[in-house]
Order: C-alpha cells, then structure tokens, then sequence
C-alpha cells in the first residue's frame, strides 16, 4: 500500500512533448510508472520516448484507460490544461508547473474537489511511491521503498532530507511534495490524514517552510489525531521577517506564519524539529 | 505587483469605485490646480505615513506648495519619496473598512469589512469585523452582501453604495488577478456619499503576462533586485556579508539557516530554481557577485539541474567580471566529479554537506577578513 500513487496508477502527461515533459517522461518511465499516454493539442498520433501521443485528454482516457495525470504546460495554459484532465475524469492531477497565477489556482482547486480529484501542487516536485511509481520530477536514485511518509512544500530540500534519510538504511511508503504556493491543492492535513490511514506508513516526516500557517494547522491536527510519530523541519527560521499582505493577510493569520509560530505548534503537540535537514534522518532513527 | 495610492485610485475609478479627485506631482512647481482644500499625500510603497508626517492637509495654493516641497524626497520607512498625490479633502462623517485577499487555508477570496475604519483592521475587536469567504468560481452572491450590511449596521442608503463598491472591487480583485483590495477608510461624507479615502492594491507578480501595463510600475526593489527581477530570477539582499546561492527556495532558506546558525551571516539570497541553462545559471552568479560579497556559499542538490553546468556557469561570471572573491561549494547531483574540478581549477573550496560549506564559508571569512 502507499497513499494516492502506486503501481497500478496509469499515468497521462500534458504536456509531454516539451523538453520538460520529454525529460521526465523517460524518468518516469525509467521509475517504473506506467506512464500510458500523452497529451499535446495538435500533436496526436505521435510518440515521445515510445509514449503515444493524444491530442486531448479525453482522447488518451478513452484509449488507453488513464486515471491520473501530470501537467508540465507553461503557466499561461496550465489552467486550460488542469480542468480539462479534471472534466475527463483524472482521479489524481499532479501540476509541476511553476509561476501559475493565484487565481488561476483559485479556479481549479474547488473544481477539482467537485469531480473528487486530487489535486498535488502547483509548483511542486510531484509525487513518488519508492519501488512502485512517480509523478513528479525528483531525482530516482535517492528513493527505497521504506514506512515513512514525507510530505513536502519544498522541492529540493525535500530531496536533500529524502536522501539522508535513505543513505541511513530507512526507506520511504510514499513522498508527497504539496508545493510552495499559497493556493494548492492537496495540503499538509490532508496528506497526513493519507498517511495516519495508510498501513504501510509508520512514521511521518513534514518538511515546511515559513509564510502561511500550513504547518500551525497541521500541528494542531497531529495532535488531535496523529498516532504515528511525526518529524519535522521548517526551512527559513533565520530569514528576516517577508513582505506581508497588509493588515487584510496579517489578520487571517492572527500572528501565525512566522518560523517562531511554527516551531512553537510543532513543540506543543509533541513533534520534534531538526535543527539541520540532515538531522531528521538521525531524529527519525530514535522514533 | 504593489501598487502606490494613486495607482490604485486609478484602477478603482476604471471599475467605477468612486475616488477623490487628485493630481499627481513629482515637483511642487508643477502644481498648477490643485483640488482646494485637500490632502498632500507621500506616494511610498509602505504604510505609516501619516505618523511620519507624509501626509499634510492644504487649504490654500501656497499651503500646498509648501507641503508638497517639504513632503517630496522624505524618506519614510526606508523609501524615498518621489511623488506626491494631491487629494480633495473630503469631510468624513464616518470611516468604514472594506478589503478582499485570498484565504490560502480555504483556497477562496475572503471579504473583510467593518464599521470601524481608518485604524489598522489588527486593532478591531474580532466581533467588529465581518469576514465571509467568497466561492470563487459562484462569486459574490447576494447573502454575502446582506450580511455585511447587517453586521455594519448600514442605513439603506449608505447600505446600498457600499454594496455597490463591494461588488466593484471583488470585480477588480478577480479581473485584475489581485492578492489584496484593501480601502481603509472607506469613507461616508455628510452628505452620504461613499468614497474610497485611501487604497491598496497588490496584484499578483504569477499573473504579470496577463497585466503588461503594470510591468513597468516602480517595486519595492533595490536596483540589483530589480535586474534580477528582470531576468527572472529570486534574489533578495540581506544585511549580512556572505552570499547564499541554491537551487530551489526550500533549499536556498536552509541553507541561509545552516550559515546563520554556524555563526555566519548571509548578505545576499539567491534561489537559483529548476534551471540547467548555462546563461540562466550566469546571470544568477553576476547579480550575486555584483552585491560584493566577502564569500560565496554554493549548495546545489542536482535533480534535474547539472552540477556542470552550475559549476561552468560559475568560473565563467568569475572570469567575465574579473571577480576574485573566494567561493566554498557543496554540490550533489549529476555530473558532479566534473562540477568539482571545474571548481577546484578556479581555487574553489569544496565539501560534503552543507554544514561542513557552511562552517568553511565562516572560516574562509575570518581568514580573508
């Protein structure tokens, strides 16, 4: 088991015949994930890296069964791209894409929960379930199929703990990266909610970073309802204090959001916080 | 993208907000026909000007010239004023607040607005303060609307202006991919007119393509900010004196957090993203060598970016700019035995984890120092 990817997820990438799209299709391939289709309007009817290529999304599920997709289209058309997968019947939509304007995100995130798909990202690293499969961009080798669940808002970072943790001899169920932007979809609540249920899981780590209350909220719900231990990191403790939305952002927050709050969160409800991303592995071979 | 007061008062009065009438000076000897009596207002990208003394009432011509030469090149909270808005006075009988942002936990718009304006809305008890949040793709339904005026307890007349700019703003706040409306004081005159005293706008920087006539609107950036803005990359100047370069934001803090705590101090951060494209990769270390750094630290974790192409990148900006500040690398990642003797050829210092690059960064410092 593992939560939201596994071996049997047929996967479309939007998108597949930029450079992006063409790189990481053969990575993924290379995974192990079944990677069933493509989609580029106007290119239908060809094959990237042995991938047949669709020119809708509708075309590629009702030929090739896909139930989930990964979009790598350029911003501007990633929100066409995202609620034509969700409409087609996508169960799980992983967006890599970067720089996707707010309320382009504003309109795809309740859509997608009205057709009862999850959404991972924007900007985001994807997802990966070690020894099964992978929607996302991060590097292969750093990955073993393990009991510990990473949720992730970082890219990068998430690869530097992931690797710590597997060079200790530990190996992950399944690697969620939610990504960095304020609008996403799948958040720290719900993919722990995942991962409380999900057998295969034993242990936790949540990798944040300042700025909203992502964390705070995710404390609080570890406490309620977490029984599995749960490590974390939060990334940007010495930065000095970001530009805040006006008094209108700074009230929804009530003074949570800073790296102090979450430390804080994360004390009260009982999760440990590595000092150093390497730290984690070592906080999670004493769990 | 932030916008200045009399930027926003623009885009309000597009959507039909109504605005004071105003006239824009950078000298008080274009002032030609104020709008007597009325406010001279600093145009600054920060709050706190009233208490800095940037806003100053003017009842005659001289008056106004005389603020606004006392006014123009202020410095106020660190930005120096260089245009000021000269603003008909209104008479203000009472002062509402009114603002849309986005909820990021509920990934919907929320609608703010109290009857208590004109204060910092933080300063306003909580049952003072109507919020509601807004599904995005239904709008502002009626319901909404209704409970806003019950809750500011609205007379039908000054119910229905102020209705009529809520609908206005989540208008512009939709249209013009905004992060934040915010009208503080939403003004009520005596003789119940509706007018949007003051105004906020941040529009999101995602949603620039979208928006191109706001491109070329001054930030809140210092001028090597604003070169890297303009090349696409993150770089933020910091107080310190070692510059941070990474790949990834997540990773580019932590690695600011690892120097901090080692006893270091970053001056500059530099968040190199996904890139694997040699120029990209070029630009980003100018801009960072251009802030003068005393050390260099470099963490790239290679997904998807080549630690070759990072570390070529780098001994080539070093070359270009004759540039001979000492830099301590830690790079993973694809290629990176050839990354490391592209480095060591331009005497670059090397280790393992990002610790042991931070705690050499300190060293090297001390040393050079």
């Amino acid at each position: 088991m593992a939560v939201l990817l596994t071996k049997k997820t047929r996967l479309l990438v939007q998108g597949i015949t930029g450079h992006q799209g063409t790189f990481h299709t053969r990575a993924m391939l290379d995974f192990g994930t079944k990677v069933v289709g493509g989609v580029t309007p106007g290119k239908g009817g060809t094959k990237v890296e042995g991938v047949p290529v669709y020119d809708s999304v509708r075309d590629a599920i009702a030929r090739k069964r896909a139930n989930a997709s990964i979009v790598f289209v350029p911003a501007p058309f990633a929100k066409d791209a995202a609620i034509e997968a969700i409409q087609a019947g996508v169960k799980l939509l992983v967006i890599i894409t970067e720089r996707i304007p707010f309320h382009d995100a504003l309109d795809i995130m309740p859509y997608a929960r009205s057709k009862g798909c999850a959404v991972i990202g924007p900007n985001c690293p994807g997802i990966v379930t070690p020894g099964e499969a992978k929607a996302g961009i991060m590097p292969n080798h750093i990955f073993r199929p393990g009991d510990i669940g990473v949720i992730s808002r970082s890219g990068t970072l998430t690869y530097e703990i992931v690797n710590e943790i597997t060079k200790a001899g530990m190996g992950e169920s399944t690697c969620v990266g939610i990504g960095g932007d304020p609008v996403n979809g799948t958040d720290m609540v719900e993919a722990l909610t995942l991962f409380q249920k999900d057998r295969a899981t034993k242990r936790i780590v949540l990798v944040g970073e300042i700025g909203g209350t992502a964390e705070e909220e995710a404390a609080a719900f570890i406490e309620r309802r977490v029984t599995k231990p749960v490590v974390a990191y939060v990334a940007g403790r010495t930065a000095p204090p970001g530009k805040r939305m006006g008094h209108a952002g700074a009230i929804i927050q009530e003074g949570r959001g800073t790296a102090e709050s979450k430390l804080k969160a994360f004390e009260a409800a009982g999760v440990p916080v590595a000092d150093y991303p390497a730290d984690v592995a070592k906080l999670l071979a004493s769990t | 993208m932030k916008f200045l007061e009399h930027k926003a008062k623009e885009v309000f009065a597009r959507y039909g907000i109504p605005v004071p009438r105003g006239v824009v000076v950078s000298s008080p000897e274009d002032i030609v026909d104020p709008p007597l009596p009325c406010m001279v207002k600093a145009q600054v990208l920060t709050g706190g000007r009233g208490k800095a003394g940037g806003i100053r009432p003017a009842s005659t011509f001289e008056d106004a010239r005389n603020a606004t030469a006392e006014i123009l090149g202020m410095e106020i909270r660190g930005h120096r004023v260089r245009e000021v808005l000269l603003a008909e006075r209104i008479d203000i009988e009472k002062e509402l607040y009114l603002s849309l942002t986005i909820d990021r936990s509920a990934r919907e718009p929320l609608i703010i607005a109290s009857a208590l304006g004109g204060v910092d809305i933080e300063a306003v008890p909580r049952d003072r303060i109507f919020m509601e949040h807004v599904p995005t793709n239904l709008g502002l339904q009626p319901y909404v609307l209704r409970g806003l005026r019950a809750k500011l307890g609205l007379s039908s007349e000054i119910g229905d202006q102020v209705v009529d700019v809520a609908r206005k703003a989540y208008d512009l706040f939709r249209k013009e991919d905004a992060e934040l409306v915010e009208i503080n004081p939403l003004a009520v005159t005596p003789e119940g007119r509706v007018v949007a005293g003051d105004a906020k706008l941040v529009v999101d920087d995602n949603a620039e393509y979208r928006h191109p006539e706001y491109a070329a609107m001054d930030q809140d950036r210092t001028p090597l900010e604003e070169e890297a803005h303009d090349k696409g990359i993150t770089f933020i100047q910091l107080d310190g004196d070692v510059g941070v370069i990474a790949n990834g934001a997540g990773l580019t803090m932590a690695t600011l957090d690892i120097l901090n705590l080692k006893g270091g101090r970053g001056g500059a951060f530099l968040d190199l993203g996904g890139t694997d494209d040699p120029k990209k990769v070029q630009d980003a270390f100018e801009i960072l060598i251009k802030a003068r750094p005393s050390v260099i630290l470099l963490n790239i974790f290679g997904g998807i970016t080549k630690a070759d192409t990072v570390a070529q990148g780098v001994k080539e900006s070093l070359d270009t700019l004759g540039a001979r500040m000492p830099v301590v690398a830690r790079i993973k990642g694809v290629n990176e035995d050839r990354a490391k003797d592209i480095l060591r050829e331009i005497g670059m210092h090397s280790a393992e984890t990002i610790e042991e690059a931070a705690e050499l960064a300190v060293k090297v410092r001390a040393e050079g120092a």
